[in-house]
């Protein structure tokens, strides 16, 4: 009894959160493996339980390899995003930190990109990405063709195998500022007591920054892959403002809905549990390390 | 006592979200049974189709008397926000009077669910069998029954020209066969223009590939491809997709960032010679005030007239079947499709409309469409259910890219078995 009064309100005040969650976030993961599971490939609704075929049919007897292909399209944008956003992200932020004038107004400048949606900034770069090149070509193939430059003309996302490498390009511009905020907190948060004592010891600007400061920095790097990983995993609006849905460009969320429109749903449901697992995969062990580190504290 | 108050806050702000919570859930259920009310549940909610749906209502006023029109247009995604709406609609019961769906194919997946009703019946009594053509009655009919009335009639396989660009290449005939075609093609490009023949992304090239199978196998043998009378692994597929390839060498090789618009635009500026394009083409070039348009069924297809259409149907369960039934007669009848169509820059799919009451190019579709014989089209619904046709969208993308023969035709194989009516 005591023990309730002790932990009773706090459940209670809890409660319709955890309610909520329970209903809304894992029963419908819950629903969507059931109906993932089902052979519910129509309006007419399931005639029953048919394992695991919808998932070994995504990879082994998907049409053209559709989903593969959408994966593989997946991971080749997620890798340039990430790489491309944590490399400007990590510059603008050294460059700041080095204490450069008008520090706040550069800050702004970078951080900016983050508060336009992806839906119109896609629709910008859809502008500038045109893939024409010589006497019909606009956006930057044009910009490039006026400077001399037409070697640099590019197809941009129309490349059969790096068109995914443009497309993070938005994405890139969008997220590296928000990145650069990031690792600029943790530039800040570092005591400055530990560059005076490496001072102190004699140590040069490089052995400065490569033995103190980027250890520190390591959780927030590793923060900032998280988040910018489970981003790039979910990416629908972009693509669907730069290409629209299509073969070429075709990501497993993008996937979903295009199946879901046309009524296959224990298709769609599937690859929604793929998708949740692969985030899941990211997600989990970063809970889990943070867990621990807070623990260990 | 602290315990005390903190419960307390606790036990208001469970309830306050409760309360929010059930105050979200009380708005359905609101529609009632308003006897006299017809829901038609549309993705018409501007433009051209917008001013064919106020005639249509107009016309509905006077014809159903005591009833009235309930607007239920879902705006947006060419109609992909309706469909959605429409399936969650459909699933809790709760269906609109009548709803908006193109006819054919597209409607399978509503008949095998047992969600609209057989309206055979009604076509006998309202003389809509004999005021349509025989060959779309035949595409309609699913096992002996006919199930939606077709407000319109759109034609899928037109070549749009430049006149000036093909004078200025001396060609003074419309080709007739595919020979004939890739020469003209040949002469134009041969007068600097790099991509005479203008294509967007994955479906305006399905359109193209679906002529070039009418040309090849015939409307019969076409029309069998989404029956399962004919096996999409036979020669003459192979053939077509080879002609595709040939075709596709003639095209802009930004093909797959453009929608059909944008290529339009190719053709307008004088950058392409032509534009395979369903006939709402005529409409859209009118508004756009380019006047130096032509126009010719794709080589080789001869009388065959690829249809689409949209109609309306009656769903199981509607509220005021009554209604939705003086609303299908009025859709049907001669007054309506005038009334729907001279706005809509489409043509009416009776036989015994009155031509001079249409624009120049619908004239023209309307004289084929009495006579012609009749092929549904994959791309737009009246041969393939919405499955198929992403299926085979996907299939056509791929192909843009890698131009695999055999890739494209197993594609399309694979598909036909995994969605033809078993």
């Amino acid at each position: 009894m005591r023990r309730l009064r002790h932990w009773g309100p706090g459940l209670l005040l809890l409660s319709p959160s955890l309610i909520l969650l329970a209903i809304f976030v894992y029963g419908l993961i819950a629903w969507t493996t059931k109906v993932s599971v089902s052979d519910e490939h129509n309006a007419r609704g399931s005639k029953g339980f048919v394992g695991l075929e919808n998932y070994t049919k995504l990879f082994t007897n998907d049409i053209n390899d559709r989903f593969t292909h959408s994966l593989k399209n997946l991971l080749l944008f997620t890798v340039v995003f990430l790489v491309g956003a944590m490399f400007f992200g990590l510059l603008w932020a050294f460059i700041l930190e080095r204490g450069i004038k008008a520090e706040g107004f550069f800050r702004t400048i970078y951080l900016f990109p983050m508060a336009v949606s992806f839906v119109a900034s896609g629709v910008v770069w859809r502008w500038l990405m045109n893939p024409n090149k010589g006497d019909n070509a606009g956006g930057l193939n044009a910009v490039l063709g006026s400077l001399g430059l037409d070697f640099a003309q590019s197809t941009w996302w129309t490349n059969p195998n790096w068109g995914m490498a443009s497309m993070a390009i938005p994405a890139i511009w969008q997220l590296s500022g928000y990145v650069m905020a990031l690792f600029l907190a943790g530039f800040r948060g570092i005591p400055q007591e530990l560059r005076e004592a490496a001072a102190m010891d004699g140590a040069s600007t490089y052995r400065l920054y490569r033995n103190v400061i980027f250890p520190q920095l390591t959780p927030v790097a590793l923060s900032a892959l998280i988040i910018l990983g489970h981003m790039s995993m979910k990416m629908f609006d972009l693509i669907m403002s730069v290409s629209g849905p299509q073969w070429l460009t075709e990501v497993p969320a993008i996937y979903v809905w295009q199946t879901l429109l046309t009524s296959d749903y224990a298709k769609a449901a599937a690859i929604s549990i793929i998708l949740l697992l692969l985030v899941a995969v990211v997600i989990v062990p970063y809970l889990i390390y943070t867990n621990r580190q807070e623990k260990n504290a | 006592m602290r315990l005390t108050r903190r419960a307390a806050v606790a036990a208001v702000g469970v309830a306050a979200l409760l309360t929010a919570g059930a105050c979200g859930s009380s708005d359905d259920g609101g529609s009632g049974s308003g006897s006299t009310k017809v829901e038609v549940f549309t993705w018409w909610a501007d433009g051209g189709e917008k001013a064919g749906l106020d005639g249509l209502v107009s016309q509905f006023g006077t014809d159903c008397a005591g009833q009235t029109f309930e607007n239920g247009a879902v705006a947006g995604g060419a109609g992909a926000n309706a469909k959605s709406v429409l399936a969650s609609r459909l699933q809790q019961g709760d269906p609109p009077d009548t709803f908006q769906a193109h006819a054919g194919a597209e409607l399978l997946d509503y008949i095998n669910a047992g969600q609209i009703e057989d309206i055979s019946a009604d076509y006998d009594s309202w003389g809509l069998k004999q005021a349509f053509p025989q060959g779309l009655i035949d595409n309609l009919t699913v096992d002996g029954k006919i199930y939606s009335v077709p407000a319109n009639i759109h034609r899928a396989n037109v070549v749009w020209t430049n006149k000036k660009v093909l004078t200025d290449a001396g060609i003074t005939k419309d080709p007739t066969d595919m020979a004939g075609f890739i020469a003209d093609l040949d002469k134009v490009k041969a007068k600097g223009i790099a991509a005479p023949l203008a294509v967007g992304k994955d479906w305006t090239q399905l359109m193209l590939f679906e002529s070039v199978l009418i040309t090849n196998l015939g409307a019969e043998k076409f029309t069998g491809l989404w029956t399962g009378a004919t096996d999409w692994n036979d020669a003459s597929v192979t053939k077509s997709i080879n002609d595709f390839k040939q075709l596709l060498t003639y095209t802009n090789k930004d093909r797959d960032a453009l929608d059909w618009t944008d290529a339009e635009k190719l053709v307008m500026d004088g950058k392409a010679a032509y534009q395979l394009m369903g006939d709402w083409e005529a409409a859209d070039l009118d508004a756009k005030g380019f006047k130096d348009y032509g126009y010719f069924t794709f080589p080789g297809n001869g009388t065959t007239f690829q249809w689409l259409a949209d109609s309306f149907v009656l769903p199981k369960g509607a509220k005021n079947a009554e209604g939705t039934k003086c609303w299908l007669k009025t859709v049907g009848s001669a007054a309506g499709q005038k009334a729907f169509n001279t706005k809509k820059g489409s043509i009416p799919a009776r036989t015994d409309a009155t031509p001079s009451d249409y624009p120049k190019y619908q004239q023209a579709a309307m004289a084929d469409w009495k006579s012609a014989t009749q092929a549904p089209s994959c791309a737009h619904g009246s041969a393939c259910s919405q499955g198929w046709q992403g299926a085979a969208n996907s299939a056509l993308g791929a192909f843009s890219t890698n131009q695999d023969v055999a890739g494209l035709q197993k594609a399309l194989a694979t598909a036909a078995s995994e969605f033809v009516k078993k």
